[in-house]
């Protein structure tokens, strides 16, 4: 058999990626920058737009509580006076609220899932926990109104009456009706399931052997969950508070609904007037001037950046202990 | 007479312990009605406060007794995480009660044949429908699928397959897209395209917005399905001498296949409902529109939105059925998804 000239000559031996694989390297790269791309757009369109009401307003944009715009016959603007700090101050008060009330369940009921519940139990709660994060927010706010506010309410009186003495709890005059606690009461219910799959994760990382050597030792479930699973949790419970914090601050739709806006810094968690700068936009959208709309997209634009600063540093600590103390 | 060796389980619970635990909530449940009815606590919250209090502490007294000072504390925390347990769990139990309750009265034959185009907020329920509702949601969600997943796998690719130098700041920057608050990016829309370019609501603008939320969630869930892949298989394909390009195409891709579903639907459960974009970008008109690309639509959370604002009580029984519809294609759509990662690597 003379099969000499089937053997196929050799192929160069080449380290040199060919062409199909430049343009797929190429292609993806592409896809993958696309996440710079988009964020970097977004806060340049923004600011763009609201460049002109943040100059003219300057730093009473920040600082200033009112929103009012005069607009002529004509359409002209003949005088406004755009501040975000009546809606920031409201954003920070709700999601602070949701998050000092979301926290202990979360962490209670991640601790549960993970060290307590029997192993069908806990697939179960993990597969509804989860299905309620998938949940669409108009669907919480809603709800929120329809059914939770009356309750939260009457939990708002019942803190006034014996809590009332503190500054921060104080309602004068008295009106708990659609207060920033009802708020912070829906987004903590929007949130737990965010901080409790977070903490979860976080808490099943906590090193087997130290467990197995705790429990050796001689100590009860607590003792071992206090020496080994909140020392080594600690910050990335923090850090998925500040997901939550983050998410909370975004939440548009939910807070809307229950919230009773009004432009004017209101620091008493329980008095039925609140802020939000994402309630803001949906509220005067409807309405707005074309420069209105401009002073809407530099709230926009404050409100992107401050939840991003959030997230980026939440993420940041979520990182650091996935590695630490394995 | 031969002895059968019974196993014997040191922890399962005795009848006695079962007794005994039966016995406690008894106790706690009577004291819990006991005080209310002594002194002015009054209500439903008044009643699980003492419940589980009395719980903790007669738990904890018991534990005390038999097992000294730390088996006491054992035995609160216990009762704690299984309130923070319950806590979690009661609102998605209450918010499924009512919505199935109250969403139920407004559901009718024709509310998958017929708009809102004849129909007024105080109309009967029987008068009008979700139609176009439910054909603009849907084509919101299938154009923004068409854009988003592309981008979403192509960005999860580059993270796996290629991780270039740029990896660790995109996987950053893919976290922090996550937490764009929806409002903003239907701001960027409409700052970016609408205003300038189009100058009209359109299902497209929408779907824009959309894409760019759901990016992130199909990007890190197809990261994770990746990573799942086992390098064998790569390296199978690069040894049978295949490129890059055609080992990702023939061999990882479709080995992740079901992996990749599950992600691309949990990006649509993230987006199906989302409202805040929809307000500013789709105008959510009461009749079905046929064109993508021009004039006002309607969605399922603009139909929501619309009837809960009309505020008479058909118009919120209107609401009430429209998020039910919403609740139960998310719900779907979870369970699609959950069945789907089951096994993340098809054969």
């Amino acid at each position: 058999m003379s099969s000499t000239t089937l053997i196929p000559s050799p192929r160069d031996i080449t380290t040199e990626p060919r062409r199909s694989d430049k343009v797929f390297r190429g292609v993806v790269t592409g896809g993958g920058l696309s996440s710079l791309v988009i964020l970097g757009l977004i806060a340049l369109f923004l600011a763009y737009r609201g460049y002109g009401v943040m100059r003219t307003e300057g730093l009473s944009f920040i600082t200033s509580a009112k929103w009012e715009i005069a607009v002529d016959e004509a359409g002209n603007v003949t005088s406004s006076d755009f501040g975000l700090s009546a809606m920031l101050v409201g954003t920070i008060l709700c999601s602070i609220v949701a998050v000092v009330i979301a926290l202990p369940i979360s962490v209670f009921s991640a601790l549960f899932l993970n060290f307590y519940a029997p192993e069908w139990l806990k697939r179960i709660l993990v597969t509804i926990i989860d299905m309620m994060a998938a949940f669409p927010s108009i669907l919480f706010g809603i709800w929120g109104f329809l059914v939770l506010m009356p309750s939260v309410e009457y939990w708002a009186k019942i803190i006034n009456k014996y809590l009332g003495w503190i500054p921060f709890f104080e309602v004068k005059p008295y009106f708990v009706t659609r207060s920033p606690f009802v708020a912070g009461v829906v987004l903590a219910i929007m949130i737990i399931p965010i901080i409790t799959s977070i903490s979860r994760e976080i808490f099943a990382q906590a090193p087997l052997d130290r467990i197995q050597a705790a429990f050796a030792l001689g100590a009860t479930r607590w003792a071992m969950i206090k020496a080994v699973v909140i020392p080594h949790g600690r910050s990335g419970v923090i850090g998925g508070a500040m997901l939550g914090l983050g998410r909370a601050m975004g939440e548009t739709v939910a807070v809307y609904t229950v919230l009773n806006i009004i432009f004017q810094i209101n620091w008493h968690v329980l008095f039925g007037a609140g802020g939000n700068v994402a309630s803001l936009i949906i509220l005067r959208f409807g309405e707005a001037s074309p420069y209105e709309i401009n002073a809407l997209m530099a709230a926009g634009l404050v409100l992107f950046l401050l939840t991003l600063i959030v997230n980026a540093l939440a993420n940041l600590i979520v990182k650091s202990t996935g590695k630490s103390g394995r | 007479m031969t002895i059968t060796a019974v196993p014997n389980k040191p922890w399962a619970k005795s009848p006695r312990d079962r007794g005994r635990d039966i016995a406690f909530i008894l106790i706690s449940l009577v004291s819990s009605y006991v005080v209310v009815a002594v002194t002015p606590m009054k209500g439903k919250l008044a009643y699980a406060f003492l419940l589980f209090f009395s719980y903790a502490v007669i738990t904890g007294i018991y534990s005390f007794i038999t097992r000294g000072a730390p088996a006491a504390k054992d035995s609160i925390v216990k009762t704690l995480v299984a309130i923070g347990a319950i806590l979690t769990v009661v609102p998605i139990a209450s918010i499924l009660f009512t919505v199935i309750n109250k969403g139920l009265p407004g559901i009718h034959k024709g509310l998958f044949t017929t708009d809102m185009s004849l129909a007024t907020p105080t109309d009967p329920i029987i008068v009008g429908g979700l139609l176009h509702a439910i054909t603009g949601t849907l084509t919101l969600v299938v154009l923004a699928l068409i854009m988003s997943v592309p981008i979403g796998i192509l960005t999860a690719l580059y993270l796996t397959e290629i991780q270039g130098k740029f990896s660790g700041p995109i996987r950053f920057l893919v976290q922090a897209m996550s937490g764009v608050p929806s409002i903003v990016a239907g701001l960027f829309i409409l700052s970016s395209i609408l205003y300038p370019i189009t100058k009209s609501y359109s299902a497209l603008m929408g779907a824009l917005a959309l894409t760019i939320l759901m990016i992130p969630t199909v990007a890190r869930t197809s990261e994770e399905v990746l990573l799942l892949i086992p390098n064998d298989l790569r390296e199978a394909g690069t040894a049978l001498g295949g490129t890059q390009w055609r080992t990702v195409a023939m061999i990882v891709l479709p080995a992740a296949r079901s992996g990749l579903m599950t992600a691309v639907i949990l990006g649509i459960a993230r987006i199906a409902g989302e409202t805040a974009p929809i307000l500013l970008l789709t105008g959510g008109g009461d009749k079905v529109n046929p064109n993508a690309f021009s004039g006002s639509v309607g969605s399922l959370p603009y139909y929501i939105w619309k009837s809960f604002n009309a505020g008479s009580p058909e118009a919120i029984t209107r609401a009430w059925a429209g998020l039910l519809v919403l609740m139960l294609l998310v719900l779907i759509l979870f369970v699609a998804a959950r069945a789907l990662s089951s096994r993340k690597i098809s054969k």
